[in-house]
């Protein structure tokens, strides 16, 4: 069953979709059923720009255990770009 | 039950019926060719949307000689691909249940007002569609039938309820007035075996009219040929009795 588990948060980026590169400016991160991973439910995010219709998305569907490796992986570059003084 | 030797035709289209607040809601529409008149069925997608396994399941509906009509719930969020707005539509949480219950029941409302439909209308929905369908069913007076395959959050803990979904299905049992159908997996984690049991002993406690089937083996959307929890004995069987059972009470 649909679990409707998601956070929706406004973020600053561009994206790659299927015409090419675009502005997206939400991103909508759920625990639900996905379209192609072969899952019941997945870690789903979708990184949208409303504004320039339904086609500007650009989407990921992860396994829990690939998610959780997403989310520490972008923790430590971000740590080591801190480190480094290379944040912006 | 059909003959090599029996004519049969079908039409199937896109129309546009009347939703909640007689919104224009964009269906699709199967019904055999002749004049009838054919029971009606109301088609409740899933979650993933007014997708291609909708159109088939309303087709087979129509081949099994239903009126069958798919509403897209999802209109409001736009149109595009159906995958594109049922993201959108998974990204603000899902749709009303008012909102849904209205569509529901005008799609009913719609078969209601065509010459070649007789007076039973039974309504059916898988995942999301089966908790909508029971919704409605409870909700929507004029349903003779009502299929509810895995829909799950039919048991809500209160403190899960939220505005768009603020009543507990199974709180609703109670005006329940037709018959209800139940197909579920025993691997499912929603609706799990113990919510089916909550949900099948308040519908004993009010006296329903039900037959619900646990399927061992299963888990949710077992009917989903595309997906991995596909399990071909339990969907033929599933079928089966959907079909034995609307034939039951839907007859003209």
């Amino acid at each position: 069953m649909c679990t409707m588990i998601v956070n929706k948060i406004s973020i600053d980026g561009s994206g790659k979709g299927q015409e090419g590169w675009f502005q997206v400016n939400e991103a909508s991160v759920s625990y639900d059923h996905p379209f192609h991973i072969p899952l019941e439910h997945a870690l789903n995010i979708d990184f949208v720009n409303q504004a320039l219709g339904l086609g500007a998305r650009v989407a990921v569907e992860l396994s829990e255990k690939s998610a959780r490796a997403l989310v520490a992986a972008i923790q430590e570059v971000l740590e080591r770009a801190e480190a480094g003084g290379h944040l912006e | 039950m059909y003959q090599t030797n029996m004519y049969e035709g079908m039409l199937a289209e896109t129309i546009i019926m009347s939703g909640l607040n007689n919104d224009l809601i964009n269906a699709y529409f199967a019904r055999p060719v002749g004049a009838g008149p054919f029971p009606g069925m109301v088609v409740v997608h899933h979650m993933p949307g007014w997708d291609e396994w909708y159109r088939e399941a309303t087709r087979k509906f129509a081949h099994h000689g239903y009126a069958a009509i798919c509403p897209n719930l999802y209109v409001r969020a736009g149109h595009g691909i159906p995958e594109e707005v049922a993201a959108k539509v998974r990204g603000e949480g899902g749709i009303p249940d008012d909102q849904a219950v209205g569509d529901i029941e005008g799609a009913m409302v719609y078969l209601r007002s065509l010459p070649y439909v007789n007076s039973k209308i039974g309504v059916f929905g898988t995942c999301s569609g089966g908790r909508h369908a029971y919704l409605a069913a409870c909700r929507a007076p004029g349903f003779n039938a009502v299929v509810d395959c895995w829909g799950g959050n039919v048991v809500v803990a209160e403190a899960d309820l939220t505005p768009k979904r603020p009543v507990a299905p199974i709180d609703y049992t109670k005006d329940l007035p037709c018959p209800i159908l139940g197909l579920f997996g025993e691997d499912d984690h929603s609706p799990t075996p113990e919510q089916v049991a909550l949900h099948e002993a308040a519908l004993k406690k009010y006296e329903k009219n039900y037959e619900f089937h646990m399927y061992p083996g299963a888990g949710h959307g077992f009917f989903y040929y595309n997906r991995p929890n596909y399990r071909q004995q339990q969907a033929v069987d599933g079928w089966e009795k959907i079909f034995a059972f609307l034939g039951k009470y839907l007859a003209g």
